[in-house]
């Protein structure tokens, strides 16, 4: 462990701010990343749902 | 692969090929000013403007360094041949240090002079724990000279 | 041989194929990205020893580095998925260039903005114009270029025509990010992994290269997830995708 504390851990020396505000950064761009293809697929799913129902309505 | 496809290869090729080549001219002609600074060596021959924004690198020199009130800083710069002095108000960063590579951003007031607004410090590829390195030092390997 | 690799190419250009296989894939490269990249980044954050000289900001490394990595094999990816758009007129290739690039633009943002954050305490500046930081900045935009391409497009074909030449004359970029701390009097340091004698601490190297196999793993994850969405969407009126969505 290169920290004593769990406050010397956050304080990261004086860093703090620098390394957890990239860290956060980083965190939000991959979490955006899983969740775009999810929701997109959610919604894919229910159009091709929508469109087969009303392909079919019509037949 | 069938004709076709062939030509679009080549076609594809050519262009990648066309196109890297003139980046490469365009580089190679750039070489020179792509963020240059200028040496205390070169500012001594007088080869940098007075009272205009330039660029000063060099490496701090080890016992120049005096700190003043208010964060005032004075140091010297050395390209190991002609020396400069800094003068700078504000935080330095981390790497800074005596022996380090530093590039000044400033303006130069006389022959010898220059007032930077901004110091940066050049890091080395070297990653080393605190224990490692001193037990090098202690070990009687010189400190790596940074450029 | 030869032809081996010929079945394995025509396999991998059905979209109906790629879905299956990729669909195998995904949990096993979730799994692995999850148990690497967990352990990778906590050790980086709170066991690996403190740098001698920059204390703990240096700890942005474990995700600076592995960024600027995929960033740059991302847009190799493209280049090679527009070579062979271009040339085999392959349309599983189209999908793939097309799911990269918000990817890749994710990560070359994920490097500039970390790198700058650690800029800021270590070289005492955000950003400096020098050879390496504005040919990364380069990259992003390339990026930004191909998705706005494929946005201002609506043939799905033709969009991926046109990112396709874009996508390869941009990779000129590629050799000048690589090499220009090499060539230039740039503030980025030169690069500190080597395959002979790397310049960094092995405590650090180690828990860098698993955050670097990490992140491999997510992007390839990513890439997958996002390319299975395309498919649905354009192989829609498809049969297979119909009896997989359960409508028909």
């Amino acid at each position: 462990m290169a920290f004593e504390t769990f406050a010397d851990f956050m304080a990261m020396g004086k860093h703090g701010p620098y390394v957890w505000s990239a860290y956060g950064i980083t965190l939000l761009v991959v979490v955006a990343n899983i969740l775009a293809p999810i929701i997109r697929r959610k919604g894919l799913v229910e159009e091709i749902k929508r469109k087969a129902k009303r392909e079919q309505a019509e037949s | 692969m069938n004709r076709k496809r062939k030509q679009r290869l080549i076609i594809v090729l050519g262009v990648l090929a066309a196109v890297g080549l003139s980046t490469a001219l365009i580089t190679f002609a750039l070489r020179e000013n792509i963020n240059l600074f200028f040496t205390p060596s070169e500012i001594a021959e007088g080869k940098a403007p007075i009272e205009r924004r330039i660029r000063v690198g060099g490496l701090v020199v080890p016992g120049s360094v005096k700190r003043g009130d208010d964060l005032q800083v004075t140091f010297d710069l050395t390209d190991n041949a002609e020396q400069i002095t800094v003068r700078y108000a504000g935080i330095l960063p981390d790497l800074f240090r005596e022996g380090q590579g530093i590039i000044a951003n400033g303006k130069l007031i006389s022959g010898t002079l220059v007032e930077a607004d901004e110091v940066l410090a050049k890091h080395d590829e070297n990653y080393v724990p605190p224990e490692v390195q001193e037990a090098l030092e202690k070990a009687g390997h010189p400190k790596k000279v940074p450029q | 041989m030869f032809e081996y690799l010929k079945r394995l190419y025509h396999k991998f250009g059905s979209p109906r194929y790629f879905y299956d296989l990729t669909g195998k894939m995904l949990p096993w490269l979730v799994a692995l990205s999850v148990l690497l990249l967990i352990p990778g980044l906590i050790y980086g954050l709170g066991f690996a020893p403190p740098e001698k000289y920059q204390g703990n900001s240096y700890r942005v490394i474990y995700i600076h580095v592995p960024a600027a990595s995929i960033a740059m094999a991302g847009y190799v990816m493209m280049a090679v998925a527009g070579v062979i758009v271009l040339v085999w007129r392959m349309k599983m290739a189209e999908m793939v260039a097309k799911s990269v690039a918000p990817i890749g633009a994710s990560f070359a943002f994920i490097c500039l903005v970390t790198g700058s954050i650690w800029g800021k305490p270590t070289w005492g500046t955000w950003w400096v114009w020098d050879a390496r930081l504005t040919s990364m900045l380069i990259l992003l935009f390339l990026y930004l270029g191909v998705m706005a391409l494929n946005a201002a497009i609506e043939n799905a074909q033709s969009a991926a025509r046109a990112t396709a030449v874009l996508s390869i004359v941009g990779a000129v970029n590629l050799p000048i990010i690589k090499y220009s701390v090499e060539w230039w009097n740039t503030l980025h340091q030169p690069a500190s992994i080597r395959m002979t004698s790397s310049a960094i601490d092995p405590e650090m190297l180690y828990t860098l290269l698993t955050c670097i196999a990490g992140f491999y793993c997510l992007f390839g994850a990513l890439v997958i997830l996002s390319t299975r969405c395309e498919i649905l969407s354009r192989e829609q009126r498809s049969s297979w995708v119909k009896k997989l969505v359960g409508v028909s």
